[in-house]
């Protein structure tokens, strides 16, 4: 679950105020607002990069206003990917259990899950340059989703990739919906490209976030 | 045989009145001005080469003060270099990366160093160590003034704003995203840092320890104003040839000069090649 409640942010001569909004647990809610209206800005809010000036954030039930962004579990896949170039594949996928001292027999049975899941699994050994942007963006998922998040925070992941690729990209969320059910805050500003996924809609009118498709009245299921 | 629905939309007139003009005299230009600028530094290294001979070369370096100095210089470049980079990267991180008050004021004394004159820096490295502070430090602590140690902080002073500069531009061209991302990802700032970021700088930072070693390597006008001119102490190689130069030794000047040129050369390739290997593997 995912509750925005009176976010208020403040930088510069950007402004948000009292911005308030609930995705259920295991929801997948697209966010959708012209260009520079500060999508990011509440994502990243709530990934806890962004110190608001009020507000409160919870993520399944916890309140994590003040947690830093490595105590909140979010898995965060950004705009540009922003790939760690100096790694291989397999070592992006690896670095959240990696981070967290798992064993390396279970983070090496992770990446392997990860690259077959998201069809990585031949590049898991190559250094992680000149990835084309649909590759950058399954490695940004797959990193973002190894260490098993329970939000997942896109932010336009198929805004830099070909049509092909954004139907491909589209099939891997919808496995990851079913698989690992994380409640998802999906940022775009082409609702069209995520027909289908999405089972609530929020849109910025400038100035508020507004809930334009309302979850399905018989509670989220899973397709 | 065109028709007349085969005239480009705007008429043939834009595409038939545009003289036909070769980009070669622009090149050539270009070619001669920044021409002029390698020709003068290659005319420097032959001059010095045809200066000299084998012999007076293998005489210079045998001489033991030479000796001295070329490894006082070694050393003192490389623990300068060094130092330049442990001090420089976290300085220039947090100028590229965080806002603090005052930040314009820190800027602008870290630029200080580059555009003052190398003899000033000197002179006022020896003020600095005239105060009450200055000399109870030497006193309790080690020697700086006219001591091995000088030489270092003289090298150190200049070279760390050259090693800043280059390293703020690293750090400003490495996306923040990296390091927001490693932080959700279960990073602390400082995991976040030594996982990401510096890995991501390190060409960056080989380039700021290159650039650092070959200035500390030819610093020459705080050393002699700070740390002397003393032989077998405190005689690193631009001493030996203001030295030999003034003794009116002009061969042992020019092998020396000779020298320095090479082992700068001889570091540079190395350095360029292993930086190059290092961001490519």
């Amino acid at each position: 679950m995912i509750s925005v409640s009176g976010l208020t942010i403040r930088q510069g001569t950007f402004a948000l105020a009292n911005i308030s909004f609930t995705v259920p647990a295991g929801g997948y809610a697209v966010l959708t607002g012209p260009t520079g209206c500060g999508k990011t800005t509440v994502l990243e809010c709530v990934a806890g990069l962004r110190s608001p000036s009020a507000g409160m954030i919870q993520l399944c039930d916890r309140d994590v206003s003040i947690l830093p962004p490595a105590g909140r579990n979010v898995g965060y896949v950004p705009q540009d990917a922003a790939i760690f170039t100096h790694l291989t594949v397999g070592e992006n996928l690896a670095f959240a259990l990696t981070v967290r001292k798992r064993p390396r027999a279970e983070v090496e049975a992770r990446v392997r899950e990860l690259g077959d899941q998201l069809g990585l699994a031949p590049l898991l050994n190559r250094r992680a340059v000149g990835l084309s942007g649909g590759e950058a963006q399954r490695v940004a998922l797959g990193r973002a989703l190894a260490f098993g998040p329970r939000v997942l925070l896109l932010d336009e992941p198929l805004n830099a990739v070909d049509a092909a690729t954004v139907e491909r990209l589209v099939t891997v969320l919808k496995e990851v919906r079913t698989t690992d059910r994380p409640t998802v805050l999906h940022v775009t500003h082409s609702p069209d490209e995520v027909k289908g996924l999405a089972d609530i809609r929020l849109s910025f009118d400038g100035t508020q976030i507004v809930l334009t498709v309302p979850p399905p009245s018989g509670g989220i299921t899973f397709p | 045989m065109f028709t007349e629905s085969d005239r480009p939309l705007f008429g043939s007139m834009y595409t038939d009145s545009m003289p036909h003009s070769s980009d070669r005299p622009f090149l050539i230009a270009l070619g001669l001005l920044g021409g002029l600028y390698v020709l003068l530094v290659a005319g420097l290294l032959v001059a010095d080469v045809l200066h000299t001979s084998p012999d007076t070369f293998a005489a210079a370096l045998a001489s033991p003060p030479i000796r001295s100095a070329l490894w006082l210089s070694l050393l003192s470049s490389s623990i300068t270099a060094i130092l330049a980079v442990w001090v420089g990267v976290p300085l220039a991180y947090l100028l590229s990366r965080s806002r603090f008050p005052g930040k314009w004021l820190v800027e602008l004394l870290v630029d200080v160093p580059v555009v003052l004159p190398p003899v000033v820096v000197g002179l006022s490295l020896l003020l600095l160590f005239q105060t009450t502070t200055g000399r109870w430090f030497e006193r309790t602590a080690f020697p700086f003034t006219y001591a091995v140690a000088g030489v270092v902080l003289a090298q150190f002073t200049v070279v760390t704003a050259l090693a800043v500069r280059s390293l703020r531009v690293t750090f400003d061209t490495l996306t923040p995203r990296s390091e927001d991302v490693a932080l959700t990802l279960g990073c602390t700032r400082a995991g976040a840092f030594w996982r990401v970021t510096l890995p991501e700088a390190r060409r960056g930072i080989m380039a700021a320890f290159t650039l650092a070693w070959a200035r500390a390597m030819g610093e020459f006008g705080p050393v002699l104003v700070f740390a002397g001119a003393t032989r077998y102490r405190t005689e690193v190689l631009p001493t030996t040839v203001f030295l030999e130069l003034s003794t009116g030794n002009l061969e042992a000047a020019v092998a020396v000069a000779l020298l320095l040129v090479a082992v700068a050369v001889a570091v540079l390739v190395v350095l360029r090649a292993a930086g190059v290997k290092a961001g490519a593997s």
